[in-house]
């Protein structure tokens, strides 16, 4: 039915894509699974007609398939359920489930037809209760998550590729997506590529599978013939590079003791203490609610409830303010370096100064010379490479950019690093560059929470660490106790209870 | 982002058809807003007025009316283009360019309806190139449109040679005349012609496929493209219908002034963009209708007829209007704020 040889896709200086092979079989659910960023949704929207591929060849029914637009995959058959609802909001349920396709007479919108056809695909779902008149702002988030499950089945697509089209679905409607697929792939012959993180879903549904790794295949089949164990290999499948400054350190007495942290909806509780000297990693798939829990304790998000201890003192949890931590010398480094970490059109030195201008200033005013030869200094110290320190930010390469971000961390003289994905997106000396200045800095005696979706990352530079599912963080334990195949079980082990939360710090 | 694959946990704790009560609020003071506004006016005028009953007057309103023409029209064709999402600063000169284009026509010796025709014309050729611009050079609207506001002034006043052109009597004059020969028709023709084609384009942006793709287009551009439509031809005719009744709207101007003159209309982008917005439209697209943008229109023209009513210099309405366009903004965004919150 849909044959994919080859497919390589590059955006810029980072493969996206390099070699993917799929084929998928008439009336076949094909489970596409891989890590964050192994490449699944680049591969969807290329399917979908919205990247185009630099190398490779695709066969639809024996035929070549290479969409220019999304319109022309529309056309072929092919239809995307987006991992981001992607509804107009001012617009009705019926008038969303038939965008595109609407009954029409003479170019005037049939309303009864719209009505009748959106209603029968909703009651073929299940949802007979969700009024086709109504404004899709007015519903709930997982019937706007039904509308758009009806759309590509209203549209009669021959393929419908689903990204993570459970994640805000309730159990009950899972079953009925699932009862959905069934049926469609019965009685219309609908072939479906399927993408998601939690292999309970994928074993239930899907027939066949392709794990995808650092944007290649790298093993397909029957998924009933192989174990959890052989997919989770293939997905992880990295040896741990020698890239990390393992040093022994002696972590001290604890510097930040968090207890039942809640933030709802996205943070359920948390529950752990970082020591003086130590790196406490945090893992967990994107959507976790990992960046929820630096966030929620760099004051950016409110919190409900919990407690926060910083050496003996207890500090301010409900109400905080970035502002506050600052003072409190927490620093915070954020996985959005371009939207929210750096300003961009500034210089090398007001972006590195940012955050303690009172080292360089006198009753208000900056004095340039101490400001630029300060952050000319940590420039030398982090090797970030640019004419002079005047330089506009944006102007850096992604690696040096993020030490700007980490040199200001550092002129802060922060105490409590919280760093979210520090390493995403660049360069292999930058890496280097950014691991050995988190060990030193541990090596000081600060304590940093480090946030990564790399696991080699995780197991190369953390003392301990913990694993974030749907809100809630496991237990602690030591990193030497850790495998990277128990960590992925517990972050995607889709279960909805909390089994797998700590009750307390260990 | 970091909260997608977590909205399991809030729908969990949400019905899934929940009746959100505020929502329905929000719509009805949308619909009702603007003529709670219009009303509102009225009042303020008549009870400030000294002699209420010339305000309320049928030869007051017939003043009103003609002088609404213009910014109406113009407004029929920004609410296309708001809805979707646009926005268009070339307005003012693209009325000064089609009025001397038809007066030009006119004084060549055209059949009126000819030049009118041209008229018309020319202001859709300023809306497709407007919308070319936007689509195949993707230039952001705001800076097209700021484009051409100057380019369309500037070849206005080229064609005109910098100076007014006087055109002989024909019924073209007549379209927005305050008071008509024929005086069973009471308001204007250029009156009935406003409110035929608002009702056509209302029936056309509520039932027709194209004016639901255009509020969808408006409400969520990529999900728009991603159901297969065309979203750059799509946004492209927007501009161009709309630069038709620009055009039509310039017709008026030179048929009020009598003369095509290039330095008409300075700033009056502003004063249609603020009809449309205080008749209810969301200038971050997906809202608006057309019903509504007359109010808007007619709050204007009632706004400026009631302080020169009470002799207010000029100035004083200036100020007013200015504070106006502000909070006609401000509620738009308190309800974008407020949709925001919700999901």
């Amino acid at each position: 039915m849909l044959r994919l040889f080859g497919i390589e896709k590059r955006f810029g200086s980072t493969v996206a894509l390099r070699g993917v092979t799929l084929e998928l079989g008439r009336g076949e659910v094909h489970a596409l699974i891989g890590e964050n960023g192994a490449g699944k949704t680049t591969l969807m929207n290329v399917l979908a007609g919205a990247v185009r591929p630099d190398a490779g060849a695709m066969e639809l029914e024996g035929q070549p398939y290479l969409p220019q637009t999304p319109r022309e995959a529309r056309q072929r058959g092919i239809a995307l359920i987006h991992q981001e609802l992607s509804l107009c909001p001012h617009l009705t349920v019926a008038e969303n489930i038939l965008l595109g396709n609407e009954p029409q007479r003479f170019g005037w919108l049939d309303r009864e037809a719209a009505r009748r056809k959106a209603f029968e695909v909703l009651r073929d779902f299940g949802h007979p209760e969700i009024d086709p008149a109504r404004r899709v702002a007015d519903l709930s988030l997982a019937a706007r998550q039904v509308v758009e499950i009806c759309r590509a089945i209203a549209a009669r697509a021959k393929i419908i590729l689903m990204d993570e089209p459970t994640s805000s679905l309730q159990r009950d409607d899972v079953e009925r997506l699932f009862a959905l697929i069934r049926h469609l792939r019965a009685r219309d012959q609908v072939s479906f590529i399927y993408i998601s993180h939690f292999l309970e879903e994928v074993r239930a549904i899907a027939t066949r599978y392709t794990v995808l790794r650092d944007g290649a295949s790298v093993a397909s089949g029957e998924i009933s013939t192989v174990t959890d164990e052989y997919l989770i290999a293939k997905m992880v499948g990295r040896a741990i590079e020698d890239l990390y400054p393992r040093r022994k350190r002696a972590p001290g007495a604890p510097l930040l003791a968090v207890r039942e942290l809640c933030a709802p909806p996205l943070l359920k509780r948390a529950s752990f203490e970082v020591r003086a000297g130590e790196i406490f990693g945090i893992a967990g798939l994107i959507g976790s609610g990992r960046t929820k829990l630096v966030r929620t304790l760099f004051g950016l998000e409110p919190a409900r409830s919990g407690a926060l201890i910083f050496q003996t003192q207890r500090l301010v949890v409900r109400g905080a303010t970035p502002a506050l931590r600052l003072r409190q010398s927490f620093g915070y480094l954020s996985e959005d370096r371009k939207g929210e970490g750096l300003a961009l059109p500034l210089s090398i030195a007001d972006n590195i100064t940012l955050t303690r201008f009172e080292s360089c200033a006198r009753l208000g005013w900056l004095d340039r010379t101490r400001q630029q030869a300060q952050a000319r200094s940590w420039m030398d110290k982090l090797g970030i490479r640019a004419r002079s320190p005047a330089q506009a930010v944006g102007t850096l390469s992604g690696g040096n950019q993020q030490k700007v971000a980490l040199a200001r961390l550092l002129h802060q003289g922060a105490r409590v690093l919280l760093l979210d994905e520090p390493t995403r997106g660049i360069d292999i000396g930058s890496k280097l560059k950014v691991y050995e200045t988190i060990a030193e800095c541990a090596a000081r005696g600060c304590a940093v929470l480090l946030i990564s979706s790399y696991l080699p990352e995780l197991f190369g530079m953390c003392d301990r660490l913990a694993v974030m599912c749907r809100g809630v963080l496991s237990a602690a334990r030591p990193i030497e106790e850790w495998t990277p195949e128990e960590v992925m079980r517990i972050a995607i082990s889709g279960k909805r209870n909390e089994d797998a939360g700590a009750k307390g710090v260990d | 982002m970091e909260e997608r694959d977590e909205i399991s946990v809030v729908a969990s704790e949400e019905a899934l058809t929940r009746v959100s009560g505020p929502s329905w609020v929000r719509l009805w003071l949308g619909r009702v807003g603007p003529f709670l506004g219009l009303i509102f006016v009225l009042l303020v005028f008549t009870l400030l007025s000294a002699d209420p009953a010339q305000y309320l007057s049928p030869r007051n309103l017939r003043i009103v009316a003609a002088q609404t023409v213009i910014i109406a029209v113009g407004a029929i064709g920004m609410t296309l283009i708001i809805v979707s999402g646009g926005i268009d600063l070339s307005v003012g000169s693209a009325i000064a360019l089609t009025g001397v284009v038809t007066a030009l026509g006119l004084r060549a010796g055209w059949a009126p309806s000819v030049a009118v025709l041209a008229g018309v014309l020319a202001g859709g050729l300023i809306g497709v190139i407007n919308g070319l611009v936007i689509t195949r050079l993707r230039v952001i609207p705001f800076i097209a449109t700021l484009g051409m506001l100057g380019a369309a002034r500037g070849i206005a006043k080229w064609l005109a040679a910098q100076q007014t052109v006087n055109v002989p009597e024909t019924w073209v004059n007549e379209l927005a005349v305050t008071f008509p020969a024929r005086r069973w028709m009471f308001f204007a023709p250029g009156v009935w012609l406003a409110l035929a084609l608002a009702a056509i384009v209302a029936a056309i942006l509520r039932n027709s496929v194209w004016g639901r793709r255009v509020f969808a287009l408006g409400s969520n551009e990529a999900a728009a493209r991603a159901c297969g439509i065309d979203v750059e031809n799509l946004k492209t005719s927007v501009y161009g219908l709309a630069g038709l009744f620009f055009g039509l709207a310039g017709v008026m101007q030179m048929s009020r002034l009598r003369q095509g003159d290039p330095t008409v209309a300075v700033g009056t982008e502003l004063d249609v963009i603020a009809a449309v917005v205080i008749g209810g439209a969301s200038l971050s697209g997906g809202e608006g209708s057309i019903l509504g943008s007359m109010v808007g229109a007619l709050i204007m023209a009632l706004l400026r007829n009631g302080c020169q009513q009470m002799g207010w210099p000029n100035y004083v309405q200036e100020i007013i209007i200015g504070a106006i366009i502000v909070l006609a903004a401000v509620v738009d965004r308190l309800r974008h704020v407020r949709r925001l919150a919700e999901t």
